[in-house]
């Protein structure tokens, strides 16, 4: 393949040369331990990881004390809600409250309490994917020890009100965490000024590494300590810290943050061009909100009737376009996505949904090159299909 | 994910269309679980002089129908009715586990057709065809819907 256009930014995305330069350092140079503090490597590693800490803080509006390390998204997912549940399951509290639309890292850490004898309340979304804040407010009861609710969603983009979801959290007594994996270094977030008391976040999601992730916590918000072992994280989450990607993880965001209108400017032109295009297109569903400004600046989600979305993805991969399904079909699960389905869609129409995604890298021969391969995949795929007709 | 096989079936597949006065027509899977195959036979005889499907479905789904036409066309419909799902697997050099389910459908729908033709000369069908499985779905616990 001579020339690949890349369009599942929501999946990961391409790392930064900067970041990796910003990396390099810590691999074989500043090699040391960063609690060895009492020689030069092992100083200049802890220095990093003290400065990525304050880096990171900056970009969030929070404070570098209120900044944990994590190996990924998932792992800032599963330690505040496992950790917050058992932490409060202690005074009683043993109900959580999420919508069902998050992703799996939340879901199925939900679905573990509930094996654990925890109650959990799963709230519906509209047909654009938004969560009410009034069925948060009716969901809370004296025994709910957290809210989580992501800040916008990976499959359909939908942002959600997690500024007035914080304040009703905040008013009832209830902690609440917001799953920002899709969000960091895509939309402007005061972790502070939002009223969030946890929020996780992934490096590999905004042009950083894989592997590093992180979960805020509001200083008087105490979780269960993740990982037992050394004092790392404030001995909260054990475990020498993966300095290269914690490095990797404060530049991209700083780079992501310091350019978000702009990005945010471009993603947006890049969706709108194909959107435009496949609104063209007979029998054509987008799916999640209809403003845009509602949605993540570079997701677009849409449904092609009679077209099944594992066929268009194979022509998609042939034109050398990468970009995902809406159905959780093609990466070996046959059911389709639990947030398609959420929002109303048949299982009929879920099944030939796609997933675009746009990054940084791509450009607007990509928009039209991917509109071309489109009409085209569609078309084939529609004329061999047994359920379309014109 | 696909052998070369089911990419080239997938790509480039045989017998794709419908057959206006077909003699029997079959259709099996559901729009719901993501897959549909409609199988149209031409008889003449008793060999299966004309052949074509149309599948809502994955790659898998459309190499295996394809597949399954080539293997039955021109063929007697005593040689189609011994068509197995496995038969199409491997012509098709294999598939990933998980889209095993196609290759049975694909089978279903050729016996499907069959059947159909028979009911309309006025013959019961199960007897020669067999009873066919309404949802091929459950075996594998593909779909689950």
């Amino acid at each position: 393949m001579d020339h690949i256009i890349y369009a599942d930014n929501a999946a990961t995305t391409p790392v930064d040369a900067r970041v990796v330069e910003a990396m390099t350092p810590y691999f074989s140079q500043c090699y040391g331990n960063p609690s060895s503090i009492f020689y030069s490597v092992g100083a200049a590693a802890g220095e990093a990881l003290a400065a990525a800490r304050a880096s990171v803080a900056k970009s969030l509006g929070c404070e570098p004390a209120e900044v944990f390390f994590t190996s990924c998204g998932t792992e800032a997912d599963n330690w505040a809600i496992k950790g917050t549940a058992h932490r409060l399951a202690a005074k009683g509290k043993k109900h959580l409250i999420t919508s069902c639309i998050e992703h799996h890292a939340v879901l199925h850490s939900m679905r573990a309490l509930e094996k654990d004898g925890f109650s959990v309340t799963y709230l519906p979304v509209d047909s654009q994917g938004f969560v009410r804040p009034a069925d948060v407010e009716a969901a809370i009861r004296p025994d709910t020890a957290l809210v989580s609710i992501m800040f916008a969603n990976n499959e359909i983009g939908t942002v959600e009100p997690v500024q007035e979801i914080a304040a009703v959290c905040r008013r009832r007594g209830v902690w609440f965490h917001t799953d920002a994996v899709q969000a960091a270094g895509a939309l402007p977030i005061h972790f502070k000024d939002m009223g969030f008391d946890m929020l996780s976040l992934s490096a590999h999601k905004f042009n950083g590494p894989k592997g590093v992730g992180a979960l805020l916590v509001r200083r008087g918000v105490l979780p269960d300590i993740f990982m037992d072992g050394g004092g790392q994280e404030r001995g909260r989450r054990a475990g020498t810290e993966n300095v290269a990607g914690i490095v990797g993880l404060a530049k991209a965001l700083e780079l992501a943050v310091a350019s978000l209108p702009q990005k945010a400017e471009k993603l947006a032109a890049l969706r709108d061009a194909v959107q435009r295009h496949v609104q063209t297109m007979p029998h054509v569903h987008i799916n999640g909100p209809a403003d845009p400004a509602r949605r993540l600046p570079g997701l677009l989600n849409v449904s092609f009737e009679g077209a099944e979305s594992e066929s268009i993805l194979l022509f998609l991969d042939m034109a050398g376009i990468c970009a995902s399904s809406g159905s959780a079909c093609a990466s070996g699960s046959l059911d389709p996505s639990h947030v398609l389905l959420s929002i109303g869609l048949s299982h009929a129409v879920a099944n030939c949904s796609l997933r675009l995604s746009f990054g940084v890298q791509n450009t607007p021969e990509d928009a039209q090159a991917i509109c071309r391969a489109l009409t085209d995949s569609v078309a084939e795929v529609r004329r061999r299909s047994a359920i379309y007709s014109e | 994910m696909y052998s070369e096989k089911v990419m080239d079936h997938f790509a480039h597949p045989r017998n794709v269309g419908e057959i206006p006065d077909a003699d029997g027509v079959g259709e099996v899977g559901n729009a719901k679980c993501g897959d549909v195959m409609k199988m149209f036979l031409k008889i003449d005889g008793n060999v299966i002089t004309d052949v074509k499907f149309k599948t809502f479905g994955c790659g898998a789904a459309i190499a295996t129908s394809s597949m399954a036409t080539e293997l039955i066309k021109g063929k007697s419909i005593d040689e189609a009715l011994q068509l197995t799902n496995k038969a199409v697997v491997e012509a098709l050099d294999g598939l990933p586990p998980v889209k095993l389910h196609c290759s049975v459908l694909a089978e279903q729908a050729v016996k499907a057709a069959l059947a159909d033709y028979y009911r309309r000369q006025g013959v019961d069908p199960e007897p020669i065809v067999g009873k066919l499985d309404d949802d091929v779905h459950g075996e594998g616990a593909a779909c689950g819907v």
